[in-house]
Parts: C-alpha cells; structure tokens; sequence
C-alpha cells in the first residue's frame, strides 16, 4: 500500500443539531480512490464539503503529509480540486471563458495547453466557445470535469461525478481519472453507480 | 492579486454581457429622482433646496436595488464554493464583487446624478460638489449594501431584508453625502465634508470585508 498522505481521523460533523457521522476515519495514499456509498442523506456530500472546510467538523482531525490541514486552509485549498453537486459554471460565459476563469480564480497562470488537453479529453473542442447555458446538463458537467481536471490538485473532490453523463462521457471520466491515480493522485467521490475504476476502495457511510 | 482582478474582471464580464440588468437599476434612478420635480412643481426655491436629498436617496435605492445579486448568482449556481474554496483570502473575493458593484453602478450613478440635478435647477458649482460626494460616497454603498447581501443568502425575502440591514447603515454617509450641497449655500468647507465621507467609506473598506468573509462561509455550510 502507498504511504498515506491523506489521514482522517475521528472526525465528526452535525448539521441542524442532527450528527450525520461520527469518529469517522480513514487513511489514503498516492494514487488510491476512495468511493463514498450509503444511502440518501448518509453524509457523503457533508463529508466531501467537511474535508473540503467548507463545513466545520465538530471533532476530529484531517492531516494531509502529517501537517493539520486547518493550520493553513489556504495552502490545502490549493491541493484541492472541486466537483459539487451543482457544475459552479457561469451561464452567461461561454467553455473556454468558464474554464481559464476557474484557473485563474486559483491564482495560477492562465494555460492554453493545458486547456486543450481538459477539452480534448471530455470532447468539448466543439462546444468551447459556446455559452454555457446552451448546453445540456451532461455537457455542463462535463465541463466542470475538465474544469477539476484543469486544476491539476492531488486531490480531487467529487459528488457525484457520474451524473448526467453519458456512456461515452462516463468512459471519458474514467480514464482521465485512471490517469490522474496513475500519476499519483488521489480522488475521493460520492457515488451511487460503480466508478468502474479497478482498485478503488468503498466506504460505506452507515446514516 | 492576480485572483482579486480575475474575479473582478469575470463579473464585469458578466454585465456585459447582460447589459439589461445594469440598465434597469439606471433607469431606476432616472424614472425615480425625475417623479420629483413632476410632482412637487417647478418651484425653484424648493427643488433646488431638495435636490441634493432627493438625489442622494434615489441613488442610494438605486444601489440596493442590484445588490440583492451580488452573492446570490454565485450561491444558485455553484461558484460561491469555488470562491471559498480559492487558495487567496475569501475577504479579498468579497471586496472584489463589491467592486465590481460600484463600477457597474456607484460609478455611472455619479456621473447621471449632475444631468439630473439640472432638472431640479441647481447652479453648476452644486452639480460638481454632486458629482464629487456621490463619487467619493457610493462605495461606502456598495461595499455595506454587499454585507447585507452576504449577511442574507439564501434566505426568504432576502431583497426586502437586504434593504432593512442595509439602509439604516447607510444613513451617515446619506446625511453627509447630502448636506454637502448645502455647504455651498452657507460658505461652509465642502472639502471637509467630502473629507468625512472618505472616512466612512474607508471604515467600511476596513471593516465590511471581514463580515462578508464570515457570512459568505456561515452561507456555503
């Protein structure tokens, strides 16, 4: 097993006074996935936003290298990458505009060959000058995908990325994320359906 | 930096590209501060000793009436993660929305209030000290009416709710901002006035931004 760079432990959130989880822990290693499964309102979108400190966890602690990631939120931002049930997308903006707005959002410089690779790789080359709220939902999400894909963060945050997609969309997803593992990075996501992934490891949130 | 001016240009970006929504809040004021001279009369006296009031109050709802948008397009669709989720400060994301805010309409608000303070007959030294407190005053607007939004995403009626937080706080910069005309009538300092309204403007650059830091992250749990 590759040596843990991410290190969860005994964490736990509430929300509306209610507790979704508790003394939750897990560890990840460089190229490892992590599937999160359980039913409706188990928690998984609460845990992908308590790792991402957009929700503050009531215990518990998340270590990324060794060091407390909430000592400097701003450096783990960095290493984050972002999919949220809903795409974060700017209707009136079109692909491409979405797209290096998002990076430059991040503080990097803007990347028009990275840019090509992330449309080339979910087949948006067609749609990238046209406004994102002439798309359908699959394409949205699809250009969200590569937006996450864009950052080039070790760690990649995803609620349910599978959604809307269709089988070649899906099958696109899969190897961007395959190659994003095989070059060391880690993904958790939220998912109902099989990633498809070989290797990736479950965890189940009770609810 | 680089992050503040990429969201500041990416919402200037998007009132351009939907133009309708700045040309409402102007038209807005228009429509609003011309009722005034129609409906009290063309009384000389009194339309000039109201001017500065009137117009000031006008821009002041005209300020509001954009800012319930500020946040709350970011909040429907998403973004607002991404903006809190940025590896930059989330005080410095909130200053530049409210920026952006007051280039779309602060700004052009300054420059219409001296066409329309002709309608109400004030002498031209007037509609530059107009021009020159409302220039100095309306960021002081943006950047309060912008903690308001924050402070009400995501909650029902927030327009109207907006408007309750907000007004109130903006009653000093309204009561300099205001009174500044008059000092041309009585020989007070018009510098010292405009001198207050930096001050308060500069206490709201201070201070908003932390409070829209923490409200847009109480928003996004």
């Amino acid at each position: 097993m590759a040596p843990t760079l991410l290190d969860v432990a005994d964490l736990a959130c509430r929300r509306g006074g209610r507790p979704v989880f508790e003394r939750l822990s897990f560890a990840l290693g460089a190229g490892e996935l992590l599937a999160l499964t359980g039913r409706n309102g188990s928690g998984k979108t609460t845990l992908l936003r308590a790792l991402a400190l957009l929700v503050r966890p009531e215990a518990g602690t998340i270590r990324w290298q060794g060091s407390d990631v909430q000592d400097d939120p701003e450096t783990w931002r960095g290493r984050l990458a972002w999919l949220g049930h809903l795409d974060g997308l700017k209707g009136d903006l079109t692909v491409c505009e979405n797209l290096l707005g998002a990076e430059r959002l991040r503080d990097r410089p803007a990347a028009d060959d990275r840019l090509d690779l992330a449309l080339v790789a979910f087949d948006l080359n067609a749609l990238a000058h046209r406004a994102v709220r002439t798309l359908s939902a699959g394409q949205r999400r699809r250009t969200a995908l590569a937006r996450v894909l864009l950052t080039q963060a070790p760690l990649w945050l995803l609620d349910e990325p599978l959604n809307a997609l269709d089988a070649p969309a899906q099958q696109a997803f899969r190897s961007v994320l395959q190659n994003h593992l095989a070059g060391g990075g880690l993904a958790i996501a939220a998912t109902h359906a099989d990633l498809g992934v070989a290797g990736a490891r479950t965890f189940e949130l009770a609810g | 930096m680089s992050g503040f001016l990429a969201l500041l240009s990416r919402d200037l970006r998007l009132v351009w590209r939907r133009p309708g929504d700045v040309a409402v809040v102007l038209a807005f004021f228009i429509v609003a501060t011309v009722l005034f001279p129609l409906g009290i009369g063309p009384a000389a006296n009194i339309l000039a000793r109201i001017a500065a009031g009137v117009l000031w109050c006008t821009a002041l709802f005209a300020s509001m009436l954009s800012l319930d948008r500020l946040f709350a397009a970011d909040y429907e669709d998403g973004s607002l993660d991404l903006l809190l989720l940025a590896p930059w400060p989330l005080e410095l994301a909130a200053l530049a929305k409210c920026a952006a805010h007051w280039i779309v309409t602060g700004l052009p608000l300054a420059v219409l209030a001296p066409l329309l303070g002709v309608t109400f007959g004030l002498p031209p030294g007037a509609l530059v000290a107009l021009a020159a407190t409302l220039l100095v005053g309306t960021p002081t607007l943006s950047l309060i009416g912008g903690l308001a939004a924050a402070l009400t995403l995501g909650a029902r009626r927030g327009g109207a709710l907006l408007a309750l937080l907000a007004l109130p706080l903006c009653v000093p910069t309204l009561i300099f901002g205001a009174s500044a005309i008059e000092t041309l009538m009585t020989g007070e300092d018009l510098l010292a006035h405009i001198a207050i309204l930096a001050a308060l403007a500069l206490v709201a650059l201070a201070t908003t931004p932390w409070a829209m830091a923490a409200a847009l992250r109480q928003a996004g749990e």
